[in-house]
């Protein structure tokens, strides 16, 4: 029986399932002219469940049913950035929605329960809770990417993610399962301290290598990269700013809770299996860093550019988590943060440059924007820096601690292949802000910012954020680096 | 007020930039006032550190600190010696110019161009001002945002891509930098503080990685051959404020961080690889002196020129491990290395001056061919004497500022040993023929161009900012004294480091 402890434990996950449950029901009710109410409602409650998970959480680390949920620090910071992004996303998201007649009410609810499915995520105490939120938030979004389903692009975006998704899940089921068979148990601690010790080594190892594969194509790093063009591109660009955003900081949550929790990490004695996973991940980042950076190079799509830019990030992400200690997981779920900000006002300026019958999708679009819209050239220079890793931005910092985490780790091979994947991408950033700034607009072409006003004013802070945050961003760094200090 | 003019210095510009980007397109005049009123301040708060700052003892002054990422260790710290207060002023100084330069030329967009300077000028100051690694990274790295727009937007035909590979080629250098101290910080236990980085021990094999990723980041700004690439380009298509704050104050931050980083934190890997940059610096000196003699574009001849010029600040600085080291003589190792930061300073002044009497020809002929002019002192009287008096600078006339710096570089040279010193002597003949062919071929002669015919002489603004070119130029050629008390104790404490070993 679930005490009353363990509902208070998940106060946020229940309530969102009942507010999403509710919004759906009011959605069905409403009339046509009325549906707007449901666009701030959820926003709302993006807000109040950010307020509840951090004014419940508690002072250490507790877990609820037996240990199927955890609620420590590093779910705090993901939960909390996850719900924030996501209303920032539910106020890029409807004047693009609007203008393309989609429907509204199912956007706002499917992503509702993926977010419920990250914060499942993040909180997982065993492989049943891993995958039971892997699969909310992936069928939830199978569903987003088909939602424009008048777009030949949307529907095979939607079958390619499908089809590529479900045999990811597959690989990680049939990965769990034999890490069950060697460990005999679900939970995630127990695993830890079944590893150490254990005579199903080759066992373990294969269901390791199989978990991986899993993780690796959440996260969109190379070689199991391949959905994430297609799907970036396909999608209808509010989806894909919940993709490319929010989501990492639960691939991120994943990985870490598979990866550290489960198979062991590097920090203390027992070592677990922690050699075997750091140099799996090495070579993911390795590929990651350079596929994404060079195929990135020659794109002329700029969601296509994001696309193969975010595996490049992933690249960066597992630079640092292959660290495996606590200052290695903290810079990475700092990258990932300023990764998920950073991507969001990259894809909310394409929606807000956008509108009904123009796709502010191709670099070219963005031609002589200084002299169409200086504001909003101004912030797409702030993110385009932020993401080549500029300082004073805020994307800098995330690539100096994923650095010196590998640099710590004494792989300085890795810190090494880091800069010059730098140098690559930084070639392609800049491409688009000589496009933005130096070419003359294209004949016959009016990019403005035509979004509603709300729209504009978020995506002006969520970018003027980034500059800000590269010079305060030590709280926020505190804030990681606590949530693994216990 | 004093314990935080260094943040002023910084910040004032930058602020500045938001009101004169705020003044906008609709007017334009009143965002110039506002950035000139701005680079005025900063200029005269920059006077301010004379007072301020004790030459007599060469240590980091006007100290300020603050916590930035305690976790880390990174701290916002601020402190400047005698060096990083010369370039302070340098570059507050060259502002003023550029703005008052760039008044009526820029006329797409002035309020971007002045607040891109203005932004440009606080990173700047903040490179000089940094004693925390990471700081100075972050300085360095920003400067590059704003160089980037002004050379892209403003430039010339081949902007964009002489523009990128300014970018890129900086970014490539200063990356591996940034692994360097990444590096560093692990030794030291967590500190990012330059003084902590150099009293660390380290052993010959890390000390030459460092100093390898350090003389990449810095080579490139310098910029010494074979990496000097970019430097052409970027200066044929910048605008003429663009060239004259990249020539009089970027290049100079490449030879600051070699006294600030290499030497201090790999001396030993210096000695060791000083050949290196000794053979260097005297390939660009010679082999670029006779590059810039061929060039047909102006503004070429002077920025490879200015290639052969930092040719002898980075052999001024690095003689000083052979005379230290090797033959034991400290006073000329002090000499040169005097030289090479009094080679800073001037050059700042004469390159400067130089982009700018290109600029104004350019402004009215539209275009740099040498052999678009001649005869231009029989239509712009006025402006020749300018003319001829930077030329005569740049090729190292005494009495004007080009001839101390390089004349203290040659003297400890030939202390180390007189083949350096010839090669670096060749400087006086290949710098005196190209710039003063160029004179010739310029200014003198008969008007044979009916574009020439139609030139007006320069203006009141434009006598202003030359006038101001050419009171630098020759105060410190006839009277360099301030400018090497300012700078010699501080100078004299480097020279004194470099004697201890760190393995």
């Amino acid at each position: 029986m679930p005490s009353i402890n363990d509902i208070l434990i998940l106060l946020p996950e229940i309530y969102l399932v009942v507010a999403a449950c509710v919004l759906l029901l009011l959605d069905a009710y409403l009339k046509p002219g009325q549906k707007g109410a449901v666009h701030w409602l959820s926003i709302l409650v993006l807000l109040v469940g950010a307020y509840l998970v951090v004014s419940g959480q508690p002072a250490s680390s507790v877990s609820a049913f037996g240990g199927m949920f955890i609620r420590d620090g590093v779910s705090e910071v993901l939960k909390v950035f996850s719900l924030l992004i996501t209303a920032m996303i539910f106020v890029y998201a409807r004047p693009y929605l609007k203008e393309r007649a989609i429907p509204f009410g199912e956007f706002y609810t499917l992503t509702l329960f993926a977010t419920v499915g990250i914060m499942f995520l993040v909180s997982a105490g065993s492989l049943v809770t891993v995958y039971l939120g892997l699969e909310l938030l992936t069928l939830s979004s199978y569903a987003l990417v088909a939602l424009n389903r008048d777009s030949s692009l949307s529907s095979e975006a939607a079958i390619k993610y499908f089809v590529l998704g479900a045999l990811a899940s597959g690989m990680l089921l049939y990965g769990m399962s034999m890490v069950y068979g060697a460990t005999h148990s679900l939970d995630l601690h127990t695993i830890h301290a079944a590893i150490v010790g254990t005579e199903w080594k080759t066992l373990l190892l294969f269901g390791l290598v199989f978990m991986i594969t899993g993780i690796g194509f959440k996260l969109g790093a190379a070689p199991f990269h391949m959905w994430i063009p297609d799907v970036y591109q396909g999608s209808p660009t509010a989806v894909t700013v919940f993709i490319g955003s929010a989501q990492k900081l639960a691939a991120f949550g994943m990985a870490y809770r598979l990866l550290s929790t489960g198979m062991g990490d590097a920090a203390g004695g027992a070592t677990g299996l922690a050699p075997q996973w750091q140099l799996m991940l090495a070579v993911l980042a390795v590929l990651s860093l350079a596929i994404g950076n060079l195929v990135a190079l020659v794109q002329t799509n700029l969601k296509r550019l994001l696309a193969y830019s975010t595996i490049s990030h992933m690249g960066y992400l597992l630079v640092g988590f292959v660290n495996g200690g606590p200052d290695g997981y903290s810079a990475s779920m700092f990258y990932a943060v300023s990764y998920a900000l950073t991507s969001a006002a990259a894809f909310g300026m394409i929606i807000v440059l956008s509108r009904s019958g123009f796709e502010c999708e191709e670099i070219d679009d963005l031609k002589g924007l200084n002299q169409r819209s200086p504001w909003f050239a101004f912030l797409m220079l702030l993110v385009m820096f932020s993401l080549a890793g500029v300082p004073p931005l805020f994307g800098f910092y995330g690539k100096l601690l994923v650095l010196k985490a590998a640099v710590e780790a004494g792989m300085l091979w890795l810190a090494l292949v880091g800069a010059v994947a730098a140098i690559i991408g930084l070639y392609y950033y800049l491409r688009v802000v000589k496009v933005m700034y130096f070419d003359a607009p294209a004949e016959g072409t009016d990019v403005r910012a035509t979004a509603d006003a709300p729209a504009r004013w978020v995506l002006s802070i969520n970018a003027l954020a980034l500059l800000v945050l590269g010079f305060t961003w030590s709280p926020l760094l505190a804030w990681c680096q606590k949530a693994f200090a216990g | 007020m004093s314990n935080h003019l260094l943040s002023l210095l910084i910040w004032l510009p930058v602020v500045g930039a938001i009101p004169v980007l705020l003044a906008g397109t609709g007017r334009p005049g009143l965002a110039r006032w506002i950035s000139l009123l701005v680079a005025v301040a900063t200029f005269a708060a920059s006077l301010a550190l004379i007072p301020a700052y004790d030459a007599t003892t060469g240590t980091m002054q006007l100290n300020e600190s603050l916590s930035w990422i305690p976790s880390l260790g990174i701290n916002y710290s601020l402190a400047v010696d005698g060096i990083s207060v010369a370039l302070i002023i340098l570059t507050t100084f060259t502002q003023i110019l550029v703005i008052v330069g760039a008044w009526e030329v820029i006329q797409n967009k002035p309020h971007q161009y002045m607040a891109a300077m203005l932004l440009l000028e606080g990173a700047m100051i903040g490179v000089f001002c940094a004693t925390d690694a990471m700081l100075f990274y972050v300085f360095f790295e920003a400067m590059l945002i704003p160089m980037f727009i002004i050379i892209g937007i403003w430039g010339g035909p081949r902007r964009v891509y002489a523009t990128l590979k300014f970018f890129i080629y900086t970014f490539f250098g200063s990356i591996f930098m940034l692994v360097g101290l990444l590096y560093l910080w692990h030794k030291t236990g967590g500190s990012f503080a330059i003084s902590d980085m150099a009293a660390v021990h380290l052993t010959l094999t890390e000390q030459s990685w460092l100093f390898f990723a350090f003389l990449l980041g810095f080579a490139i700004k310098v910029p010494m051959v074979p990496v000097h690439t970019w430097l052409p380009d970027a200066h044929v298509e910048a605008p003429t404020g663009g060239s004259v704050v990249l020539a009089a104050v970027m290049l100079k931050i490449g030879g600051y961080g070699f006294i600030r980083f290499s030497l201090p934190i790999a001396p030993d890997a210096s000695q060791h690889y000083e050949w290196l940059i000794v053979v260097l610096s005297l390939i660009a000196v010679c082999y670029i002196g006779y590059i810039a003699l061929v060039q047909q574009d102006m503004k070429k001849l002077v920025a490879y020129s200015s290639i052969a010029h930092m040719g002898f600040v980075t052999l001024g600085i690095f003689i000083a491990f052979i005379l230290v080291r090797e033959t034991n003589n400290p006073d000329a190792a002090r000499l040169g290395m005097q030289g090479a930061m009094v080679q800073m300073i001037s050059h700042g002044f004469i390159s400067g001056a130089m982009f700018s009497c290109i600029g104004v020809l350019y402004d009215r002929m539209h275009t740099r061919q040498i052999k678009d002019y001649g005869g231009v002192i029989n239509v712009m009287p006025i402006f020749a004497p300018f003319y001829v008096l930077f030329a005569m600078a740049n090729s190292g006339l005494p009495g004007t500022s080009g001839f101390v710096g390089e004349f203290m570089v040659i003297l400890a040279a030939f202390s180390a040993n007189p083949w350096i010193a010839l090669f670096a002597a060749f400087t006086l003949i290949i710098g005196a023929a190209y710039t003063l062919w160029m004179v010739k071929r310029v200014l003198w002669g008969k008007v044979t161009n009916s574009h020439v015919a139609e030139l007006k002489d320069v203006n009141g603004r434009e006598i202003f900012m030359l006038s101001a070119f050419a009171a630098g130029v020759l105060l410190f050629g006839i009277w360099p004294e301030p400018l090497v008390h300012l700078m010699d104790a501080s100078v004299a404490r480097i020279v004194e480091q470099l004697a201890i070993t760190k393995v």
